[in-house]
């Protein structure tokens, strides 16, 4: 019942009741003092109710949906059997987990949402499990080649990298390029050198090389074809669909988004892209709008197939049916991973500025968790009951 | 409406001082690639052969910023990029970093066509350039004297010199102007140090005055839409002058710099940094999808909504033949046809 700023909260109100939120959010009342009605509109989506007290009168009571910070993180889609081994499951949810309170406690702590999110894809950058830094899968030469991308929503500045190899923590990199360059996007030798110029931490290449991503590029060169990033050794037999239609990565690319209470967005994405890959292949990623978007309305990071988010240019579409569209956030998620990408190629993080949460994907599972302010959390791999 | 039609672009933000002769050249290039593009329509080439076929000689004669003419690094060297793509089941194709490939459009469709990925940069590119036959050339064959002269200037000025829009600096404040970026040290940390972009931003100023400012391109596109309502769009560069070694900018990224799908095709030119943040080709599609916008209304919508402080311009054409180009710079490089005999080159607003 206390008194607040009309102002800043005016402004969440009518975000929070455009996008139809779908968790479960508290009601409040809010007790106002204004000279007339009118002051407190945008009132046409709040509910108003005129209370008269004896020695104050413009005093009005309103029901609104509480805001507050949301958070979620994936660590790739892709065709994760169901039957997965629980030695292969349990360091992945656990890594989620911790990664998951790693975010939460840094935005109760106020940090903002672009450092929320370099964080959390940082401690996923050195977990082995995910491929992005450390772990990250293989090029057909056997080198590592990270990519990575950091946008912020309001101010709609971006920064990527491309052909990394040294750079322990690519996100970083990135964000260095946001914040201290006048480019956007520097790949490769580039990138390289103006790590070094950076003082960022770099290491020898072998450190990101793991024994599980040298074996998945040997059964990918026996299968000689690009190979989807399974959990699980592939099969020994060609895949139904042609070898291109099928072989691209599904799971690899580690990504974050978050919003604070006031409505700061942030999303950040990682890789190393596709097992087999040509050297010099870019993906998806680093490509603002296809992996990786944000701005003032939601925050988006997607995993999948490359070449099929970067055609369907999935993080701003989401965030462009939001807009022109007006769908919900749930609404705008599902409909681009259902509709305008093909079965088993999606999956995709995205937070909104009234801080709800949507995870949706269209491959067997995708590693994931979220969090939301009002207590909500959520880890998890293949479809649960709470998703279309 | 339906037939086909063309636009072209040689990059948005030019000098008004351009001399004459200057402005002659362009509108004669901008017109013989338009003419070639028009033939190739007549053959009943598809969009995508045009938009390659267009873009090759864009790349191919030096007047531009790509292919031969493209913008030095800060190392002296020539790094292209370019991007293609294909409105009916919006294939793509793109290649960044590329030194040694003559025609860097024509690589981006090979990527496109034949290999897995839809995006090759820097070395691997190379490699896969010579693994497909693709004529390789030296370095020096893309550096033309122009541009070694304004890379000496720019350095002088000491800061990475986007041609395009030195003009509109006077109307902003310092904090803005430093971020924005159109004149900046690159060295020097955006935040907190006013005092040192104002000093970048003074000498920009003075840089308008100069010489080398006259002719400063940036980028070349070209879009189609072909007698079957097939779109088509591809654009090339060199980047930015003095930019870092690399430096990506929105010509290669799809969305950005480059777009099509069964409704449209679009390329734009100009800020590529503002490009990549507003991913301007996919909002006029995305407009035109979600809104309902028709062509030229959402070429106006974007430029006019969604390029904040950055200056841009961009060509497109949708698949009921018709043909829209619109700028906020100073001018820009353009031309357009279409099959009921409409032909257009223009530099300024009023052409």
């Amino acid at each position: 019942m206390a008194h607040e700023r009309f102002r800043g909260w005016a402004s969440r109100l009518a975000l929070g009741l455009l996008s139809k939120p779908n968790t479960p959010k508290q009601q409040k009342q809010v007790t106002f003092e204004a000279s007339t009605l009118e002051t407190l509109k945008p009132a046409i989506y709040t509910t108003l109710t005129e209370t008269k007290t004896q020695n104050t009168p413009g005093v009005y009571s309103l029901t609104f949906r509480e805001m507050g910070w949301a958070i979620a993180l994936h660590g790739g889609a892709g065709d994760i059997p169901i039957t997965l081994p629980r030695e292969r499951r349990e360091p992945r949810e656990a890594a989620l987990r911790h990664c998951l309170e790693i975010g939460v406690s840094a935005l109760k702590a106020k940090r903002s949402p672009l450092d929320v999110v370099e964080l959390v894809v940082r401690e996923l950058e050195n977990n082995p499990h995910f491929n992005a830094g450390r772990g990250s899968v293989l090029t057909n030469k056997g080198t590592v080649e990270m990519e990575a991308c950091i946008m912020d929503g309001n101010t709609k500045k971006c920064g990527a990298v491309s052909g990394l190899s040294t750079v322990v923590n690519t996100i970083s990199l990135a964000r260095l390029v946001m914040e201290k360059t006048p480019h956007i996007y520097l790949g490769f030798d580039g990138a390289e050198a103006f790590a070094r110029e950076q003082g960022v931490e770099t290491i020898d290449e072998n450190h990101f090389i793991t024994p599980e991503n040298v074996e998945r590029l040997n059964q990918a060169k026996e299968a000689n074809r690009v190979q989807i990033d399974f959990t699980q050794p592939i099969q020994k037999d060609p895949p139904e669909k042609a070898p291109f239609e099928n072989g691209d990565s599904q799971i690899g690319t580690v990504g974050c988004v978050a919003v604070d209470s006031e409505g700061n967005l942030a999303t950040a994405t990682s890789t190393g892209g596709l097992v087999n890959k040509m050297v010099g292949r870019i993906g998806d990623t680093p490509v603002i709008g296809a992996g990786t978007y944000a701005n003032s309305l939601c925050a988006v990071s997607a995993t999948g197939r490359g070449e099929a988010i970067i055609r369907a240019t999935v993080a701003r579409d989401v965030a462009a049916l939001m807009e022109y569209k007006g769908l919900s956030l749930q609404e705008a998620a599902a409909y681009v991973v259902e509709e305008c990408v093909p079965k088993g190629n999606v999956g995709l993080v995205a937070v909104s500025a009234a801080g709800e949460v949507t995870m949706p994907f269209n491959t067997t599972g995708m590693f994931r968790a979220c969090a939301t302010e009002d207590g909500y959390s959520e880890i998890g791999i293949w479809p649960s009951s709470m998703h279309t | 409406m339906g037939g086909w039609a063309i636009a072209v672009h040689g990059g948005a933000g030019v000098d008004p001082n351009l001399p004459t002769h200057r402005q002659e050249e362009a509108k004669q290039l901008l017109a013989r690639c338009l003419n070639l593009g028009i033939s190739a329509l007549r053959t009943s080439l598809s969009a995508v052969d045009v938009v390659e076929l267009v873009v090759r000689e864009l790349e191919t004669d030096p007047l531009f910023n790509s292919g031969r003419g493209s913008a030095l690094t800060e190392n002296g060297t020539v790094e292209m990029e370019a991007s293609i793509m294909d409105g009916p089941k919006r294939r793509c194709g793109a290649v960044s970093g590329i030194s040694t490939v003559k025609n860097p459009v024509s690589l981006a469709r090979l990527v496109m066509e034949k290999s897995p990925h839809s995006y090759l940069a820097f070395s691997g590119a190379e490699e896969f350039a010579r693994k497909q036959g693709v004529e390789l050339v030296d370095n020096e064959y893309f550096i033309t004297e122009d541009n070694k002269g304004m890379l000496k200037l720019a350095k002088e000025a000491n800061s990475i010199v986007n041609l395009v829009s030195i003009i509109t600096l006077t109307s902003k404040d310092v904090g803005t102007m430093v971020r924005d970026i159109y004149e900046f040290d690159y060295r020097i940390p955006i935040l907190g140090t006013c005092s040192a972009g104002a000093g970048a931003i003074e000498s920009a100023l003075q840089m308008n005055g100069l010489p080398i400012s006259i002719y400063a391109p940036e980028t070349v596109g070209c879009v189609v839409v072909d007698s079957q309502g097939r779109c088509a769009a591809a654009t090339s560069t060199g980047g930015l002058m003095n930019k870092m070694m690399g430096r990506i900018g929105d010509s290669p990224l799809i969305g950005a710099g480059t777009y099509a799908c069964d409704l449209c095709g679009v390329s734009c030119t100009g800020e590529g940094e503002a490009i990549i943040r507003g991913t301007l080709a996919r909002e006029v599609a995305a407009v035109m999808e979600y809104k309902g916008l028709g062509l030229q209304d959402a070429v106006d919508f974007v430029v006019k909504e969604r390029l904040d402080e950055g200056k841009a311009g961009i060509i497109a054409v949708s698949n009921k033949g018709e043909v829209a180009c619109g700028f906020n710079t100073t001018g820009m490089f353009r031309g357009s046809a279409t099959e009921d005999g409409y032909m257009e080159v223009g530099i300024w607003d009023q052409d």
